[in-house]
């Protein structure tokens, strides 16, 4: 059996607590379980994070980098903020069928547990990638023509709380159709809110 | 036989569409006349000289140093003769030209209200054109709305000690311009975290983000000689409007243009993507100290 480097395993231990967090909730879930899902000793585990904190954060920015990279891509490539406002969302949309942890994570732990994060995760620390990212999606948007020019967190709040609270209905089972089924007119909805006038 | 007087280098300092901004800036310079001692100033529109306008404009005589201050305009005349003419002949048997202040340099305010006929002796705004293209190894813009005095006293320094004046792309001195307006302002720490002031002429908080301070973005060592020796725009609240850059003047100088909130433009040399990660974070603390008054801070701590 190949061995399993240091890094994949870290990378197991996200997985496995993205999806223990998410599913039980971050306070029900301990360390002796996410060690045991991951098949490794809870001493083990220490030597990867060293408290369930840490653990919590690292799994933020590690969502937040995730979903910057991708960001990114579509940022590069030389195509209209219309096109890539449909794949941003459709990026997004996959991920919540794909990896339904992430986004729930993201929703469930992160911003309903501030008191976790308020320590050197305040602000915008643990999710700069992201941000970040769409900062240069709406700059480029405005920069081009093609957006209208606003409050950056108008837009913002628009872009985000409207896929967040998409894939929070989707997750709640109100939904009646498929994620992917809204994908066009949700894409349109937003560019027609965000474009230029 | 030679006088003293003769192996001066001469200089003659002539004027095309301008304020005049630029000779008044350089009569403030502390040692002036301990400079203009070392050089016999042939023609000065306001210095004492040894020719007159008629004299020069009969284009008889030549110069070691050509100072151009104010926009090349192409019909303009002096004394009748067409300014064209005037400056290709002193240009033609000068050792060194100078652009004196932004205008001479890139065409600055004066171009910017004939952009169709008006430019700068070597460049419109950063495009090379002009009258002294064939000159141009010789041409040294000194860009600045007005120019520092000090920094025309260096250059003419440098020329006394036949020391060699390394230029930038636009021909800028590079120990003039290789450091940006930004470098030295009292107001370095506030720029760090991100703590801007909300009004005009406050004396705490970084002009950057709401005044329209383009110090990040301008070559010019303004904060680090100091005008007059005693201060510069951006310690005492006005926001640097970027005034030695070729694509000065801008419009609207006392707000920051900005996308969706986001600056549209980011210190030279960082990359948007840097510069927003870096600001997002510094963001996100709270600083006592840099959100009220200094003297407030100190007496309630
Ligand atoms: S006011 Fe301008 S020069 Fe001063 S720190 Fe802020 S950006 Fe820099």
């Amino acid at each position: 059996m190949p061995k399993v480097t240091k890094e994949e395993k870290k990378t197991n231990i996200i997985s496995a607590a993205l999806k223990l967090f998410s599913e039980k909730g971050f306070y029900v879930t301990t360390i002796p379980d996410i060690a045991q899902k991951v098949g490794m000793s809870v001493g083990n585990f220490y030597n990867y994070f060293s408290s369930k904190d840490i653990l919590a954060k690292e799994l933020v920015m590690y969502i937040s980098e995730y979903l910057g990279e991708n960001i990114r891509l579509i940022n590069e490539k030389d195509i209209s903020t219309e096109k890539k406002i449909d794949e941003i969302v459709s990026m997004y949309f996959n991920m919540a069928d794909n990896r339904p942890e992430m986004i729930e994570y993201f929703l469930r732990v992160y911003l309903s547990n501030r008191e976790v994060f308020g320590n050197g995760c305040e602000g915008m620390i643990c999710v700069s990638a992201f941000v970040t990212e769409l900062m240069i999606f709406f700059d480029n948007g405005v920069s081009s023509g093609e957006l209208q020019d606003q409050d950056f967190f108008s837009a913002f709040g628009l872009f985000m709380g409207y896929l967040g609270g998409m894939v929070f209905l989707f997750g709640e089972k109100i939904l009646p159709e498929p994620l992917n089924s809204y994908k066009k007119s949700i894409s349109t909805n937003i560019y027609n809110a965000l474009k230029a006038r | 036989m030679h006088s003293k007087q003769d192996k001066k280098l001469k200089i003659l300092w002539f004027r095309g569409v301008t304020c005049n901004g630029n000779t008044h800036s350089f009569l403030n310079l502390p040692h002036l006349e301990q400079l203009l001692n070392r050089f016999e100033i042939l023609y000065h529109p306001i210095l004492e000289s040894t020719l007159s306008l008629v004299e020069i404009t009969k284009l008889k005589d030549k110069c070691d140093i050509f100072i151009f201050e104010g926009a090349y305009d192409p019909l303009m005349r002096r004394n009748e003769v067409l300014i064209g003419d005037i400056v290709t002949h002193y240009a033609k048997n000068a050792k060194h030209i100078i652009a004196a202040g932004s205008c001479a340099s890139f065409g600055g305010i004066f171009k910017a209200s004939a952009p169709q006929r008006n430019s700068g002796l070597i460049f419109n705004e950063d495009v090379e054109y002009g009258p002294l293209q064939s000159y141009k190894d010789r041409v040294i813009n000194l860009s600045g709305c007005p120019i520092h005095p000090e920094w025309l006293s260096y250059v003419l320094g440098m020329i006394l000690n036949k020391k060699e004046i390394e230029v930038d792309s636009l021909h800028r001195p590079i120990e003039l311009y290789s450091n940006l307006a930004h470098h030295g302002c009292t107001r370095n720490e506030y720029f760090e975290w991100k703590v801007d002031a909300d009004n005009f002429g406050e004396k705490e908080g970084c002009l950057f983000y709401k005044q329209g301070c383009r110090a990040p973005m301008t070559h010019s060592s303004c904060n680090k000689i100091l005008w007059n020796n005693v201060s510069s725009k951006t310690r005492v609240g006005t926001p640097c409007f970027g005034c030695t850059e070729p694509n000065f003047p801008l419009t609207n100088l006392f707000s920051t243009k900005t996308n969706m909130s986001i600056p549209k433009d980011v210190p030279v040399g960082i990359s948007k993507r840097s510069y927003l990660t870096l600001t997002g974070i510094a963001k996100t603390f709270y600083i006592k100290r840099l959100e009220g008054k200094l003297i407030d801070y100190k007496r309630d701590n």
